[in-house]
């Protein structure tokens, strides 16, 4: 990358103010000055609310709502956009600068055709034809490797996977060669395996078509595959610009620092030592063959609509079983089971070696008390209406007949467990930050002085930083107070710091159950080896090195009557066997696989299981 | 978290408080509106200068005097006292009817959201009710059961008891599914406790507002029913009576006429601005 | 789907007609007194109530009223004793007239403006707009119509205060007739379709996609039409079918008080002289009229719509 030449995007002192109601103005992002060159993908990373999308939709000369430019300069590939009438901006806007928003499936327009929408920034700005503009687009589609590139346009967006979507919205930012492409968080809401896959593509084409980007991201480790350069934000301020390198191995501020240290793979907690127990006990908690899901139960006992199929697992007392799974693998469901919000068509749940009853209206209190949830969503997890002390105060009145004084006082020794201070009592939840409510609401939790927490992707909300103290608070609270966690995720990082034992889920099956150990190992079932290859590095060139070769198309294997779930996406799987026969359960050392290969069937395809083939 | 400049802070407390400003001087107007015709409604006859069926003026349709400060109407009777005491019709009976279709409404919308077939059933029932047009249901029911007050309190209710349910049960639904209704389930707690404690503090607000929209909408087809002669009968009178009986004093701009139209206009107007101020104007257009 | 709407809107009037029964139920005393009036020996009480049926069970003259109607055979009026299909015939007619008319001038002209109102949102307007929306919603109809005919009769003299003329030898006599009335209506129809109109638009306008196509360079016009309309199609037409469904009842006071010789100034009088068939008829006749136009807009939403259209 040469400095010499013009850069293709310069801002200068930028200034982004917002005015409220009363017409004050605020400032919400200052003295931005920054350069792209051309050919060049800038990083704008930062956690949410850091200005980040502001920035990058000044490069369009927009401002959301009642936000407008109050200082600096826009200078895109030699038009002035600050100040610049709407009429000429329009004539920039999807033929010079164009944008892929980050929720592709709120961008589309859920009436009009894909194709249609693809092709509107070359009509309208009067490039090409429709028909050559629909060439065009299929040949994009292609070099996005959407799957059926011919026909995906005639569809309507709701009929497409969101992965997919992402992609169709670049194809459409492409169409018109534009100078400059802005990708704002485009794979935030993708599964990691779906995100890695439109990662790939994107990179392909911007390195194809010689594309200048700024890639907008909260994730460096994301931004370390595609970015040649980052910019790191905070509160609409600068704090850090420099190569990817410079960024990630030599980082001079303390933010910078704890990004990096946020995003690099965490030292797994120090494991618990076993609780004391006589050998004949049972497991705190035990599921077997639970099967699960919606609509009307038939003869065989199996629902209309399958969300869990057959899952059994068990959780000692003080242990942390792991779940994982890409969304809608039934991992949330499985915690409703578990709570009893959620009654089982077939299976049965023992807590101590009883068995609990499907409904919690036939559970008594006290087998209530010892299971309790807490939910990924803080901001609807908390009642708006209720203040901290009386949320945290309910479960102690309710479950330990607290009340006045008595009860204050415990809500205080809560509120200090979870690390707040005591005078969070008398605030509603609309005061408090996302990682306050999240504390809260462990707290609410942990007030009925539970054996088990069910915590359902409970750091998926916070933005890393605040993620990495709250995980680290969890493991504290796991020490001192001996609980057991099922503790679930879609982020294996988490689940490799804190987890004794792990479960992965596929289409409501557990594909494998591992020990700590066990998933440190090199055999695994081939999902695990995909999500686990699929998790991105903290270093650049790790999108090249990794591959997708053990995975072939990305729709989740669903209304399987028979056969292995993954066989759609598995890379190694042996037609005939393996779509037509449920996979066996092959038990190793501290783990159990459910896959026809078997673990020396596994071990016999290496290469691949490995990812040594290159992409 | 707590990286917020001191500067943003104040900013923002004072942009709070400059918000309050702005939306106290529409909650003013229409809350002193408000508040002036129930104190008139509350007092007014008690203080009216003449019987309201007394004669008082050989004149008819007189202009207003110091004797009659509002004039006298198309019998000579004096418009202050009339006026006085069908205020206290008007308002008393569209707060009773509202009243009644809100406590209905919103029950059966709370116990519908949180049972299956009983939604099915109540939601059924409701979506008939509110198949006939509001004025025609009235005339339906008072054509059977002839024009009392009870009747017509009931039938108020009974037109606008469907929106309250649909508003209610939307409402509770919402809320019924997020996660701290989920967690309060998961303890064990009781339906009662769920639907009182957790659902029903954050449903004031805007019940509240659909409260107030109702009382608007009752007063219209109250006035209304009046006015082709079949709400409020003779001797008693309410202002949509009133206008009806002094329509011929509309040629010459009678104070007979004109003050009960602009009382009208004046309590539902009103209300709207207290329902826009307190809902932050997001309110769409409801059905009548 | 549209077949599950049809059936719910058929199960409704199906209910409907049992309230409807219902409330003759509740009358004090029968149809056959009201007709004898008060002096009537009980052996002509009898007798005629023999003559109507009405010694049956309520449940068979139920069936037997139902049946009537689906036949096409409407009972007969108590006071006139003619047959109520003779009495409505004509008045439907010049009722329907005047709603058509009403119809015909609101909802394009609702559509411009909410759109416009959307559009032009914050701008001197759309305030304009708004305040007189408002206030219209927040008036009776009565009141509205009372202000015109202040107005455009007494005071400037250039319409009649009354449109009960049938006479239409000329445009001019039609206009006369209808222009006071149709106003009056559409003002009040108006108001609500213009809310809920812009509302609609204003939230598709708000949306994701449509300021994706913004980022596109897609100019406003298409902006509006291409993209957020398609969007705000299904609430617009519910709230064009909602305000319709208003004029059904705004239709009466307006009626009467333009002395227009239409259905509801018919039914005003029957309930005066509470003429039950005639009630009853008459309110089966504008509550079918109700479902029809709120399920035409279910469906036409529907239709409208590609994830209702292709599942
Ligand atoms: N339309 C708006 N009105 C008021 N504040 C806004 C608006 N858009 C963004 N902000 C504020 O600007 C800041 C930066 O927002 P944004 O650029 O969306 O951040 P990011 O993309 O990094 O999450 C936030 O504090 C946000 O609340
Ligand atoms: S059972 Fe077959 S398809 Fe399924 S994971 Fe194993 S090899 Fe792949
Ligand atoms: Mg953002």
């Amino acid at each position: 990358m040469t400095l010499s030449g013009d850069p293709l995007v310069r801002l200068a002192g930028l200034e982004i103010s917002v005015r409220d109601a009363q017409g004050q103005d605020k400032i919400i992002v200052r003295d931005i000055s920054l350069e792209v060159q051309p050919g060049e993908v800038l990083a704008l990373i930062g956690e949410s609310g850091s200005g980040k999308t502001t920035i990058a939709l000044s490069m369009l000369g927009y401002t959301r709502g009642a936000c407008r430019i109050s200082g600096g300069t826009v200078e895109v590939a030699g038009h002035r956009l600050d100040g610049l009438p709407e009429a000429r901006l329009r004539g920039l806007r999807g033929r010079v600068v164009s944008y892929v928003a980050q929720s592709a499936a709120a961008a589309f327009n859920p009436m009009l055709p894909i194709m249609r929408q693809v092709i509107e920034p070359a009509l309208v700005h009067g490039l090409m034809t429709r028909e050559v503009a629909e060439d065009k687009a299929r040949g994009l589609f292609r070099a996005l490797a959407l799957p059926r590139p011919d026909t995906v346009g005639d569809r309507y967006p709701h009929q497409v996977s969101g992965g997919q979507l992402q992609r169709l919205m670049a194809a459409m930012a492409l169409i018109t060669d534009p100078a400059l492409v802005i990708f704002d968080e485009p794979t935030t809401a993708l599964d990691v395996t779906t995100q890695i896959e439109v990662l790939k593509a994107f990179k392909a084409v911007v390195r194809d078509l010689g594309t200048t980007a700024v890639y907008v991201s909260h994730d460096l480790a994301v931004v370390a595959q595609i970015a040649d350069r980052i910019c790191v934000l905070r509160d609409g301020m600068v704090q850090e610009q420099g190569r990817v390198e410079e960024i990630l191995f030599l980082p001079r501020q303390d933010y910078t620092r704890a990004l990096v240290a946020a995003a690099a793979a965490r030292v797994p907690a120090a494991p618990m030592p076993d609780l004391p127990r006589d050998a004949g006990d049972p497991p705190l908690i035990q599921m077997r063959d639970v099967v699960a899901g919606y609509g009307g139960v038939d003869a065989q006992g199996n629902p209309q609509v399958r969300i869990l199929g057959g899952v059994s697992f068990a959780i000692e007392r003080g242990k942390v079983l792991g779940v994982i799974g890409e969304s809608g693998s039934g991992k949330s469901t499985l915690a409703r089971v578990v709570a009893g919000l959620h009654a089982p068509a077939s299976g049965r749940v023992n807590l101590d070696g009883y068995t609990l009853e499907g409904e919690i209206r036939h559970r008594d209190k006290e087998q209530l008390r010892r299971i309790q949830l807490v939910f990924q969503n803080a901001d609807t997890a908390l009642n708006p209406a209720v203040s901290v002390g009386e949320a945290i105060g309910r479960p102690l009145t309710f479950f330990h007949a607290l009340r006045g004084t008595d009860r204050k006082a415990e809500v205080v020794r809560l509120l200090d467990l979870v690390r707040l201070p005591a005078a969070l009592a008398g605030r509603l939840p609309g005061e408090l930050s996302g990682g306050q409510k999240q504390r809260v609401n462990l707290a609410r939790a942990l007030a009925a002085r539970p054996d088990l927490l069910l915590c359902d992707e409970v750091t998926s909300a916070l933005d890393p930083v605040v993620a990495e103290a709250v995980l680290d608070l969890l493991i504290d609270l796991r020490r001192e107070l001996g609980l057991a966690y099922m503790f679930i995720t879609h982020d294996i990082g988490i689940v490799r710091a804190i987890a004794d034992e792990v479960m992965v889920l596929y289409g409501g099956v557990p594909v494998e159950l591992a020990s700590h150990e066990a998933l440190e190992g090199p055999l695994h079932h081939p999902y695990t080896r995909l999500l686990m290859a699929s998790v991105p590095e903290l270093r650049p060139g790790w999108l090249e090195a990794a591959n997708s070769a053990f995975s072939c198309g990305s729709s989740a294997g669903a209304g399987h009557a028979a056969g292995c779930r993954f066989f759609q996406r598995c890379a190694i799987s042996r037609p005939g066997l393996c779509d037509v026969l449920d996979p066996a359960v092959h038990v190793g050392a501290g783990q159990t696989i459910a896959c026809h290969l078997g673990f020396d069937g596994l071990q016999a395809a290496p290469r691949i299981a490995q990812g040594a083939i290159p992409a | 978290m707590n990286t917020v400049p001191k500067s943003g802070v104040a900013h923002e407390a004072q942009a709070l408080k400059i918000r309050r400003r702005r939306f106290n001087v529409s909650l003013l107007l229409g809350g002193t509106t408000i508040i002036f015709w129930l104190i008139v409604a509350l007092v007014g006859p008690m203080v009216a200068p003449h019987a309201p069926g007394q004669v008082v003026d050989l004149d008819v349709f007189s202009p207003a005097s110091s004797a009659l400060p509002l004039g006298s109407d198309y019998l000579g009777r004096d418009v202050l006292s009339r006026m006085l005491i069908a205020s206290r019709f008007t308002v008393s009976i569209a707060l009773l009817a509202t009243l009644l279709a809100a406590t209905v409404g919103v029950f059966c919308g709370l116990l519908a959201a949180s049972s299956g077939w009983i939604d099915a059933i109540f939601s059924k029932l409701f979506d008939t009710l509110s198949a006939v047009p509001s004025l025609m249901f009235g005339l339906v029911v008072i054509g059977s059961l002839g024009a009392s007050i009870p009747v017509l309190i009931g039938t108020l209710a009974t037109v606008y008891s469907p929106g309250a349910f649909r508003t209610s049960r939307a409402l509770a639904r919402n809320i019924a599914v997020l996660d701290f209704v989920t967690v309060a389930r998961a303890r064990g707690e009781t339906l009662s406790y769920i639907v009182l404690r957790e659902i029903l503090p954050n449903l004031v607000g805007p019940l509240a507002a659909d409260f107030g929209l109702r009382f608007v909408f009752v007063t219209l087809l109250l006035s209304g029913l009046s006015f082709l002669g079949l709400g409020v009968q003779p001797p008693n009178a309410d202002l949509g009576a009133l206008v009806r009986e002094n329509i011929a004093g509309l040629g010459f701009g009678a104070a007979a006429v004109l003050v009960p139209t602009f009382a009208i206009a004046s309590l539902t107007i009103g209300m709207n601005m207290v329902i826009d101020a307190v809902s932050g104007g997001r309110r769409a257009g409801g059905r009548r | 789907m549209i077949a599950k709407r049809v059936g719910g809107a058929l199960l409704t009037l199906f209910l409907l007609s049992l309230v409807v029964f219902a409330m003759s139920l509740l009358m004090g005393g029968d149809a056959a007194e009201a007709m004898l009036g008060q002096n009537a020996t009980p052996e002509a009480l009898a007798g005629l109530r023999a003559a109507m049926h009405l010694d049956q069970p309520s449940w068979q003259r139920y069936l037997a009223w139902l049946g009537g109607l689906l036949r096409g055979d409407l009972g007969v009026s108590l006071i006139t004793k003619l047959p109520v299909s003779t009495l409505l015939a004509p008045r439907l007619l010049a009722s329907l007239q005047l709603a058509g008319l009403t119809a015909a001038v609101s909802v394009p002209l609702a559509l411009f403006l909410g759109i416009l109102a959307a559009v032009r949102r914050g701008s001197l307007l759309d305030r304009a707009i708004s305040m007189a929306t408002i206030g219209v919603v927040s008036v009776p109809e009565f009141v509205i119509a009372t202000l015109m005919v202040l107005i455009f009769a007494v005071r400037l003299h250039w319409l009649p205060a009354l449109s009960s003329s049938r006479d239409f030898s000329s445009l001019h006599d039609v206009v006369r007739v209808f222009t006071m009335p149709v106003l009056c209506l559409a003002c009040v129809v108006m108001a609500q379709m213009i809310r809920m109109t812009r509302a609609a638009v204003c939230d598709a306008l708000d949306s994701s996609y449509v300021e994706a196509a913004r980022l596109k360079g897609v100019p406003p016009r298409r902006l509006v039409l291409g993209h957020a309309l398609p969007n705000a199609i299904g609430p617009i037409v519910n709230a064009v079918a909602l305000s319709l469904s208003v004029l059904l009842g705004g239709v009466i006071v307006i009626e009467v008080i333009f002395n227009y010789p239409g259905v509801a100034r018919l039914m005003v009088d029957a309930v005066s002289t509470r003429d039950l068939p005639l009630i009853q008829t008459v309110a089966m006749i504008f509550s079918a009229a109700y479902l029809m136009l709120v399920t035409s807009a279910d469906i036409v939403a529907i239709l409208c719509n590609p994830r209702l259209r292709h599942r």
